[in-house]
């Protein structure tokens, strides 16, 4: 399978990177620096009060060429969801939106529930759609049903830097959805990213690795080249392996002993 | 009395949206507003006035990945 062209395709919208960073915990000035070495085109952002006084706003900060990805963090069920989605949209950041509904502060766990009700209704207003799930086959069918654009499986708990954790699972998606597979929450190390994407999984979305690296520049161009490694490794296709033994990668024509 | 992002305003009544949002200095293009759960849209401001018992949410895009 060639790597031109390789492209992933949401909502219609095609990107050549899969690497999706959110903003959080960053520091303003270092928002553009990371974008740029992670090469990303898609960025999360959250809705909240705004400041008073005219204060710098993320936006000023994210390059034109970027597709803004607002979550809807905060709602604890569809209905907040929706509000959130719709106040989202009115500030004219396109139609995108990550579905995240929680109400578990300890373990920041989606409830899937909510999550199709609320996937439901904002595919049938027009919104792009990309439910955060915990990866559970018969909730993403019913998130494929009510018309997501992709499926966004946790890998382990929001923030946690522990990898895929729910690794058997998440490939299960991959194996039976048909809808682009995108890590999301967990992943804390480029090696974890590349292991996604190895699996087959579409995209990877990483922010706290990033933002909470000594440098978070650099770490987030070790994620972009992980990432690309990775993806090419799935294209490719992997070697075999051998279920016992060994099998000299030299050819048999030695000298020494015949 | 106006309830303005979670605080209670005591002096708004009978400023328009527009009024108050620039005379509190906030950037307009990168604000939403929703008045009383209903998405205020920008082209309104001018011609909405506050009234007492009204909730105003005044909101823009932080950072954020996931999580509450």
């Amino acid at each position: 399978m060639s790597t031109t062209n390789d492209k992933l395709i949401l909502g219609g919208h095609e990107f050549t990177s899969r690497f999706i960073l959110g903003s959080g915990k960053f520091s303003l000035d270092l928002v553009k620096a990371c974008i740029e070495k992670a090469d990303a085109q898609i960025i999360t952002l959250a809705l909240r009060r705004a400041n008073e006084g005219g204060l710098a706003n993320i936006l000023d900060y994210i390059p034109d060429n970027v597709t803004l990805l607002p979550n809807t963090s905060g709602a604890r069920n569809a209905d907040e969801a929706v509000r959130i989605a719709r106040l989202s949209r009115e500030l004219g950041c396109g139609d995108f939106v990550k579905v995240e509904i929680m109400h578990d502060s300890k373990y920041l766990l989606p409830d899937n529930y909510e999550t199709i009700r609320a996937t439901e209704i904002l595919a049938k207003e027009g919104f792009i759609v990309m439910p955060y799930m915990y990866p559970d086959l018969n909730v993403a069918r019913e998130l494929v049903n009510a018309g997501a654009a992709s499926i966004m499986p946790l890998g382990a708990p929001i923030g946690s830097n522990k990898g895929i954790c729910t690794k058997e699972f998440i490939q299960i998606l991959i194996d039976e959805i048909d809808l682009p597979i995108i890590v999301d929450a967990g992943i804390g190390r480029p090696s974890q990213a590349c292991e996604a994407m190895e699996m087959g999984a579409s995209a990877v979305m990483a922010n706290t690795a990033v933002a909470t690296a000594g440098d978070v520049e650099v770490m987030a161009e070790a994620f972009k080249k992980a990432i690309e490694a990775g993806r090419s490794a799935y294209l490719a296709g992997f070697g075999r392996t051998l279920s016992k033994g060994a099998s000299a990668s030299s050819p048999l024509t030695g000298f020494l002993h015949d | 009395m106006v309830r303005i992002n979670g605080k209670d305003a005591p002096d708004v009544v009978s400023l328009s949206v527009l009024e108050y949002l620039k005379q509190s200095s906030y950037k307009l293009q990168h604000v939403v507003v929703e008045l009383n759960e209903e998405i205020l849209p920008k082209e309104a401001y001018g011609k909405t006035i506050l009234n007492d018992g009204d909730v105003l949410e005044i909101l823009s895009f932080m950072g954020g990945g996931s999580g509450a």
